[in-house]
């Protein structure tokens, strides 16, 4: 009786120490990240304006049969403008990745500016003025971009900027894998 | 110069406060008289090197010395005197140096009101604090120093206070919340040193109660301080969003509520000793987690310090060595074998174990909604992320704050030891018929309509407080006269009824608040006006207007009551010049029976704009009711007890069968 | 590193205006319309802040996923439909009320069965008290000591 009354005052002790592993646990991650939903689904359809030319259309249906990275972006959004000279060498550079750059929210004169001034890393350009592709994409902003495989289904995505580093630690490895 | 006078400070109170760790522990064990007497001059040693060492911050941030980084990053030319010195707990360092500052002035205060103390318990009470303070003063310096020089560089304008804080607000709520938050280390600390000499007596629990009331009271303000400014800053019009800052302060308050109630059938009957104790140990362990999550940027939160992950680490390993070492006391030292007193089914006793089972299993869920996020990802990956927030907490707390309110209704009329049924029945029959049907009639007649959840709520308020004054009357009433009576009520016994009928109040703003308010948000073009309820408000257009270190855009507003010219109001939105930040200005004019809540939105057209009207009846209640909560902490501190020595080491006390003196 | 370097850019660049309530004028085609619209508002997370809901948040895509909803709402859409759709692209993340389902019946049924054991354990302590013998008759002694004590205390 004695030795189970006082087993019983470990308790507190325990349920602390687990409490302590959950912290540690937790401050490995990165609280920011908002998970996405549309991870293994795929790509939603959307047929909208084409960039360059506002009587074309892209729609989801053309991107297909192949390898996508989707990037969501803005002229309004600093880092998009500091991803953008590693997302041109990239592209240059991954010549069987096809580069879809969604202008989101912006100003369509000021988008076509900014590519034609800074090159253009997408071969397909879209707009989504009132920002409803980035709603069905789950975008919280910009930037932001996902992963397309041959079949349409969304294999990653990714929150905030790209470069070298980023492409070569998790882009590359994963385009490798679906390939 | 003066920063690193600072600074230098700052190391002495590290090596005082290392001594007062050591030599009065060492001294207690060896029994040396002299060892355990540096208690008092280190605490008080300690404590002018922190006052120094916060004045020279100060100082420098009155003077605007933009080479400490510290101060480059939260101040600015610009910013009034009086922000400029609230700005120096405005972020991480400087917070944490008025933490520190706080702790040692607890400790100071121990020292100087611990005349009735036997020296071995203050030696060991104070050197447990000294342990505590060397811990945070070694985590200051060594990674979040607010002394620190950018000696290369230094900016000629500081980047400026974060606006959301540029309020009275900053001013007064941190201080009293820290001094919540770290005055239940004095409550720790005596746990600890009565673990430590194995002297867990009623003798212990009385001196325990007046610090643990103290921090207790100022928590209960610094929330409600807190919840406040969060109602007139943020210009939501809401008052408390269940988030993850909020909660961790909200935690401590909860056990250390539950600890106040356990502590006083330890006092007056000498039982659950082991569970008063490890309530003590928890109040503050919860004060320290809720310091972790803050700084660690472990969840996210709207109110958090910018982090570093390293520090978490840091912080980490403090919470491990603090907490865990002393759970482990615990679970070596405690008393297994339960106090020696009986008590019946409907004893007083009874009572106080319901209190706590209810604040204890409320922190549990707080607890767990909290940290559940980290929980599901742990076990489910980072992919699966969830929330929680208002919806679950409210779900879940509601329910048992108003189970709460039933039995401390009932609890009113009881007995130490024993209470007969029959003496419940004929004590609150009539009490609990007079409750129900007022609570059912009174809303109806104001606002004829029926709305379940706000009679509930008047129900269960008129049922506390009826209980109260019943009690009080029945208690005043054998004397010669009422007067007479009430004079002979023990401040202890006063104090708790005043926070019970706060808490009555408490109940009443949050529940009618919730369900009448009338909240609009309307485009209004100049001229246009909107009625809501017998309130009219007309927009009269939006001027420019300069701030010390903003611009605003000023609405004028003009409020008719019954038609009649009433007042007029000005909510601000602002732009903060060094940050270029927009800040809402809510206008609210406070009332007794409702508060007028006014805040200016984006402008639509021309010379329309978009503008949030609420009609909050009751709210200021909350705030109130938290005040009168605080208020009988305070007053049952005051009880005459607490001072008398006589009461120190008597035999009869330490038996723990003292009966309590309102009983007789 | 540099993806937490990005990140931090990434909320200043949208974060700087977000820390205060977005104020949008709606018309509602009933007033339970209205008072559906703000439950899910206020009920949903916004998805770029730090913690905030969406009607507390005046972040960009707070204010699209409150016009989303309005326009949902007004086109006749339920409210476990609108759930749905937003469940659909932002998870479980989005709503501050946890579903229920086997990963969070803890989270639901914990705090409960807490409870539950409070009053068990209580009841069982009960129960040993009355068994105990109730001996604490005090001496003359101490009589005389409490006695003067309370006298003591009263005055």
């Amino acid at each position: 009786m004695q030795i189970s009354g006082r087993a019983k005052l470990f308790v507190p002790v325990v349920i602390f120490l687990s409490m302590l592993a959950l912290l540690l646990f937790g401050l490995g991650r990165d609280p920011n990240l908002v998970p996405s939903a549309l991870v293994n689904r795929p790509l939603p359809e959307f047929t909208k304006p084409d960039l360059f030319d506002a009587s074309a259309t892209v729609s989801s249906t053309q991107l297909r049969g192949g390898i996508f990275v989707v990037n969501v972006w803005a002229t309004w959004c600093p880092p998009c403008h500091a991803e953008h000279p590693y997302l041109v060498e990239i592209s240059e550079r991954e010549t069987d990745i096809t580069f879809v750059g969604v202008n989101y929210k912006d100003d369509a004169d000021a988008a076509r500016a900014f590519l034609q001034e800074r090159g253009n890393p997408f071969k397909f350009s879209l707009t989504d003025l009132d920002g409803s592709l980035g709603i069905d994409l789950g975008v919280a902003g910009a930037p932001e971009t996902f992963i397309v495989d041959s079949t349409g289904t969304i294999v990653y995505r990714h929150v905030g900027m790209i470069d070298n580093k980023v492409w070569a630690t998790i882009f590359a490895p994963l385009i490798a894998k679906i390939q | 110069m003066i920063p690193e006078l600072g600074n230098f400070a700052l190391m002495l109170a590290l090596c005082l406060a290392s001594l007062q760790a050591v030599v009065p522990m060492a001294g207690s064990f060896t029994n040396n008289q002299l060892w355990m007497s540096l208690a008092r001059p280190l605490s008080s040693g300690l404590w002018v090197f922190m006052v120094l060492s916060f004045s020279c911050l100060a100082y420098a941030f009155l003077h605007d010395d933009f080479t400490v980084a510290y101060i480059a990053r939260n101040s600015n030319t610009l910013l009034p005197v009086y922000y400029k010195f609230a700005a120096v707990w405005g972020a991480h360092e400087g917070s944490l140096l008025l933490w520190v500052l706080i702790l040692a002035t607890w400790g100071y205060a121990v020292s100087l009101l611990s005349s009735n103390l036997p020296l071995d318990i203050l030696a060991r009470v104070l050197s447990v604090m000294g342990i505590i303070t060397s811990g945070f003063l070694a985590f200051l310096l060594f990674t979040s120093n607010p002394f620190e020089r950018l000696l290369l560089n230094a900016p000629t304008e500081g980047t400026d206070l974060n606006p959301l804080l540029q309020d009275f607000g900053l001013i007064i709520h941190p201080p009293f919340l820290y001094m919540g938050y770290v005055g239940f280390s004095v409550a720790f600390s005596f746990a600890i040193a009565a673990l430590l000499t194995g002297r867990l007596d009623a003798a212990w629990a009385r001196w325990t109660r007046p610090w643990t009331n103290a921090a207790w009271a100022f928590l209960t303000c610094g929330i409600a301080l807190g919840s406040w400014w969060a109602y007139y800053e943020l210009g939501w019009g809401g008052w408390w969003f269940w988030d993850p800052v909020e909660n961790v302060s909200f935690m401590p308050w909860l056990v250390g509520t539950a600890l106040i109630h356990s502590l006083a059938v330890t006092e007056k009957r000498g039982v659950f000793k082991s569970w008063t104790v490890l309530l003590a140990i928890a109040a503050f362990s919860l004060s320290l987690l809720g310091a972790f999550i803050v700084r660690s940027g472990l969840i996210t939160s709207v109110h958090a310090f910018a982090v570093d992950p390293a520090r978490g680490i840091v912080l980490l390993t403090l919470l491990l060595l603090i907490i865990g070492s002393s759970l482990v006391l615990y679970a070596i030292r405690a008393p297994v074998v339960m106090g020696t007193a009986t008590y019946g089914s409907w004893s007083r006793e009874v009572f106080l174990l319901i209190n706590n089972i209810i604040l204890v299993v409320a922190t549990a869920m707080i607890l767990l909604g909290t940290l559940f996020p980290l929980i599901h990802e742990a076990i489910y990956g980072e992919a699966n992320r969830v929330s929680i927030g208002a919806p679950y907490f409210n779900a879940l707390f509601l329910p048992l704050m108003a189970l709460l309110a039933m039995f401390l209704g009932l609890a009113t009329f009881s007995r130490w030891k024993k209470t007969s049924l029959d003496y419940f029945k004929q004590q609150t029959g009539k009490l609990l018929l007079a409750a129900v049907s007022l609570g059912i009639v009174i809303p109806f007649l104001v606002t004829a309509k029926v709305n379940m959840g706000a009679m509930f709520a008047v129900i269960l308020a008129l049922w506390i407080i009826g209980s109260i004054a019943k009690d009080v009357v029945s208690k005043a009433r054998n004397k010669q006269n009422l007067l007479a009576g009430l004079r002979s009520l023990s401040l202890s016994y006063c104090g708790m009824q005043v926070a019970h009928f706060g808490f009555a109040i408490v109940v009443l703003g949050i529940c009618l608040t919730s369900h009448y308010s009338v909240e609009e948000d309307v485009r209004l073009a100049t001229g246009e006006s909107i009625s809501i309820g017998k309130y009219e408000f007309r927009f009269d257009g939006v001027v420019e207007r300069e701030g010390p270190n903003y611009t605003a855009n000023s609405a004028t507003i003009q409020v008719f009551q019954n038609g009649e010219e009433y007042l007029t109001m000005h909510p601000e939105k602002r732009i903060y010049h060094a940050r270029g930040d927009v800040q809402t200005e809510a206008d609210i004019q406070i009332g007794l029976f409702r508060d007028l809540f006014t805040a200016l939105g984006d402008p639509r057209g021309d010379d329309a704009w978009v503008v949030r009207i609420h009609v909050k009846p009751f709210v200021i209640w909350i705030w109130m009711g938290a005040f009168i909560m605080a208020l009988g902490g305070i007053t049952a501190i005051l009880d005459k007890r607490y001072r008398s020595k006589k009461l120190v080491n008597s035999p009869v006390l330490e038996a723990g069968v003292m009966q309590p003196v309102l009983e007789h | 590193m540099n993806k937490f370097i990005a990140l931090m850019l990434l909320c200043f660049s949208l974060l700087a205006t977000s820390t205060f309530a977005a104020i949008d004028d709606l018309t509602f085609t009933s007033p339970e319309a209205e008072v559906r619209y703000h439950q899910l508002i206020d009920e949903m997370r916004c998805p770029m802040c730090l913690n905030a809901n969406l009607s507390g948040s005046d972040a960009p895509i707070a204010a699209d996923l409150r016009a989303e909803i309005f326009k949902q709402i007004q086109e006749g859409r339920t409210n476990p439909e609108i759930i749905e759709f937003m469940r659909a692209r932002y998870g479980d993340f989005i709503m501050y009320r946890p579903p229920l389902n086997r990963g969070t019946v803890l989270l639901w049924f914990g705090p409960g069965a807490l409870l539950l054991a409070g009053f068990f354990i209580l009841r069982r302590m009960l129960a040993a008290a009355h068994a105990a013998p109730a001996t604490e008759k005090l001496s003359t002694e101490e009589m005389q000591q409490l006695n003067s004590i309370l006298d003591d205390s009263k005055d």
